[in-house]
């Protein structure tokens, strides 16, 4: 018996979770599981992990645009069927990585992943750029202020050799999220591409009373910017609605999410910000947030000239610059801020001067700095 | 043919990085609402604007989470995106698939949706990208009873649990993340799909301090594989690494001439507590020093490797910038054993412990990281009866400011104002 739409509780069935694990996972991995001794990477894309019983499972890491069809996993399972006896897996950084159980194996697949009409990049590991994470964008989200799968083609298509490659002084990640609820969590990247909101909300009096309940929207601003206040629909009536006071208002959008009758997207108003320097690993130095470096480029469709040219810049002067095992915000601590801004062309506004809660804390209290050319 | 001309996004097509709009052109040859996929979005890169309506509420029986409804705001010229709710699958912890299943998984999609997907959402579901209301529970019902799968969570519940790949391949994790990571799944399934919070919740499980799921970034509780005693050292390997004969940082470095690998400057200089040195030939390291970073593991995975008293530190109140500013996990339990033997009892007691108090105390919208923030960390370690330990810091306060109560301070605080001007005239 299939679905029965008379009688939609009919053997339902909830509540039983994902699949185990252990269910998928291709032999080598299950036999080994625990036992890794240690792994390298013997080319880029391709790593190696050695067990303690001396098995040995090779990996080849694949680029994905991770908006991707069925069609296209299906070609996935194709070479995981002729390749890697039918398994396959994904990262956290949408890349796929299709496992051998030995190096004879790693040849043929690396050639048929090639022949696959540049579908199936291979990189992504070592000190290189990897996947860029990502949220939705204009392809499905009602809160964005710039796309997000097209940025991020357009950015990774500029950095491809160093997705191919390992010649970074260590690895950089690149994030974006497409409005500042950041379901990308690009508040701890190397490089944080983000879609801002620069226009207060409006304010739909026709419809507020209707779509949302006015303490909430209230409520939801942080600053206290909205305050109840009456107002006049189109049919002349007064309606209980709400005023934004816009000299407080920090264009964060949560009024939005709370109340659909205060839209504050637009063509010309929303664009991106770049951050840079943040990192979630604790190796060396602790976890950093993403710096703010440029707080607005525009939704230049179809290709992001100007953030695909900045994001590029960054990465070519910090490859430059670093010392190895630097990454990108430990190498901005150690030159120092004002050189960064210099060095990377990236001319300073009073924007990225923090004026938001515990602000201070960013606030220079020494006289140790250096003379840039910022200093007439 | 194309339903609709799209000149701008053709601009995505080239290039070498995968395309998806290529992909999604392929895609159409059998999904045709594909083409309204292409046409919608071109009209968002013409308008530089979302197109997609504010909210709708969706989902299937007896779940508040795991479907987000979606609507096109030109339905008209868009028919095959009217509807376009998203559906998110529960992945399995560590994200490794067999082929039957995802070709399973591919099948449900075509028959009941667009054939677009998201591997993986930011959370880690396996997304399944645009779908119309009437076919939802038919969907629901072939992806339990045949696929044996279900739904994650959305909404203000919590989210369905990720972790990194842990001990199936990588040699580094101090904890079975997936195995913890499953475990919580199914004890907290009413959680994942019943909203009941204040507002979202985030586990995420990383095996080693590298946190490779970016756990103490994004996720309300975050634990993370560490260990107690002495990292192992393997002294003939040491000289391998110094002689060349093994590729430093496993080889990571491996497209650019760096030069000699020198122990001294990329291993021991490094390290953020000075606290290896070399005697001749071999490597030491005052291990109550150390602070466990990885970065002399992760240069020489060879060599080196975390001690076996293992467990996790486990942090609690991550997130995104939305609303009070992006914040890190705070450092709660500097360790805890992670027992699969006693289904994980202890961080299970943790937990709940935290949700009794975040349930009560938490706002609409807060996210457990604000809720600390707005009552302070020692009241957050007063209610969950956690011992204040100079490792909860970064520093001691610099600010004298310090909350007494009553009866911490001899005598109380009443005091009789005419007795005291009898002393101390006005």
């Amino acid at each position: 018996m299939g679905y029965d739409p008379q009688n939609p509780m009919a053997d339902r069935i909830t509540d039983i979770g994902p699949p185990h694990y252990e269910e998928q996972m291709p032999p080598v991995i299950r036999a080994n599981f625990g036992k890794w001794m240690y792994h390298e990477i013997t080319q880029p894309g391709v790593l190696v992990h050695v067990s303690e019983t001396g098995a040995e499972c090779y990996t080849v890491r694949v680029g994905s645009a991770r908006l991707i069809s069925i069609e296209l996993i299906r070609e996935m399972c194709d070479v995981a069927d002729k390749h890697c006896d039918g398994h396959l897996r994904f990262t956290t950084r949408n890349n796929v990585e299709f496992m051998v159980d030995s190096k004879a194996k790693v040849q043929p697949l690396l050639d048929d992943l090639a022949s696959r009409e540049g579908r199936f990049p291979v990189g992504g590991t070592g000190a290189g750029v990897t996947n860029i994470v990502h949220t939705q964008g204009w392809i499905h989200c009602h809160t964005p202020a710039t796309d997000a799968s097209g940025v991020v083609k357009a950015v990774m298509d500029e950095v491809f050799e160093h997705f191919i490659s390992m010649e970074m002084p260590a690895q950089v990640r690149i994030a974006l999220a497409c409005c500042l609820n950041m379901c990308g969590a690009v508040h701890a990247s190397d490089i944080a591409i983000l879609g801002v909101h620069r226009k207060p909300p409006m304010i739909d009096h026709d419809a507020i009373t209707g779509l949302c309940e006015l303490p909430l929207a209230i409520a939801s601003c942080p600053l206290g910017a909205i305050k109840p206040a009456k107002a006049t629909n189109e049919k002349g009536e007064e309606v209980k609605s709400v005023q934004v006071n816009a000299a407080k208002c920090m264009f964060c959008g949560n009024c939005y999410t709370m109340c659909p009758a205060m839209p504050l997207a637009d063509p010309e108003g929303d664009g991106i910000a770049i951050l840079v320097g943040g990192k979630v690993s604790n190796a060396k130095s602790a976890p950093k947030f993403s710096k703010l470096v440029i707080p607005f480029l525009p939704n230049t469709t179809p290709r992001w000239p100007e953030t695909t040219a900045v994001v590029k810049k960054i990465i070519e002067v910090y490859s430059k610059d670093a010392h190895k095992y630097e990454r990108v915000g430990e190498w901005a601590e150690r030159i120092g801020w004002e050189k960064f801004f210099e060095k990377c062309d990236i001319p300073f506004t009073i924007k990225s001067i923090d004026d938001y809660r515990l602000a201070y804390t960013t606030w220079r209290t020494t006289t140790q700095f250096k003379f840039t050319s910022h200093i007439k | 043919m194309p339903k609709h001309d799209t000149p701008l996004l053709d601009e995505l097509e080239k290039g070498p990085w995968p395309s998806f709009v290529t992909d999604i052109k392929r895609q159409a040859a059998t999904k045709p609402e594909c083409w309204d996929i292409l046409g919608q979005l071109e009209l968002s890169f013409k308008d530089r604007i979302t197109h997609w309506k504010h909210g709708g509420i969706v989902g299937v029986f007896g779940y508040g989470g795991g479907i987000v409804g979606r609507y096109s705001d030109v339905p008209d010229r868009f028919p095959g995106v009217a509807h376009f709710h998203t559906v998110r699958l529960n992945q399995p912890s560590g994200m490794y698939y067999s082929t039957s299943k995802l070709r399973a998984i591919c099948s449900l999609w075509e028959k009941y949706g667009s054939g677009m997907t998201n591997m993986h959402g930011s959370t880690g579901d396996l997304v399944l990208l645009g779908t119309t209301t009437p076919n939802l529970e038919p969907l629901f019902y072939e992806l339990t009873h045949d696929l044996n799968q279900d739904l994650g969570g959305s909404g203000s519940n919590l989210r369905t649990p990720s972790c990194c790949l842990g001990k199936s391949r990588c040699e580094w994790s101090c904890v079975d993340t997936q195995a913890l990571c499953y475990s919580l799944t199914m004890r907290y399934q009413d959680e994942i799909h019943r909203p009941a919070f204040p507002y979202k919740f985030k586990f995420k499980f990383s095996g080693c301090p590298n946190d490779c799921v970016a756990s103490i970034a994004r996720s309300d509780l975050s634990v993370i594989g560490t260990w107690r005693d002495d990292i192992r050292i393997d002294q003939d390997a040491v000289k391998k690494y110094v002689s060349g004969d093994y590729k430093a940082n496993a080889g990571a470095h491996g497209t650019r001439d760096w030069g000699k690998f020198s122990i001294n400057k990329e291993v021991i200089n490094l390290c953020p507590t000075k606290c290896m040195w070399m005697e001749g030939e071999t490597l030491k390291i005052d291990n109550a020093e150390c602070t466990r970073c990885m970065h002399c593991i992760n240069v020489m995975p060879r060599a080196l490797r975390p001690g076996l008293d293992q467990g996790a530190t486990v942090l609690v109140g991550a997130k995104a910038p939305i609303l009070d500013g992006a914040q890190f996990a705070t450092m709660i339990v500097p360790f805890m054993k992670m027992d699969a033997e006693n289904d994980f009892q202890e961080i299970v007691d943790f937990i709940e412990n935290l949700w009794d108090w975040w349930m009560e105390h938490g706002k609409n919208r807060e996210r457990v990281g604000e809720s600390i923030q707005r009552v302070g960390l020692p009241t957050f370690l007063k209610v969950l009866n956690i011992e204040p330990l100079p490792q909860h810091i970064r520093e001691p306060r610099s600010n004298p400011y310090v909350f007494w109560e009553s009866e911490e301070v001899e005598g109380g605080f009443d005091r009789d104002v005419r007795e005291f001007r009898k002393r101390h005239k006005q």
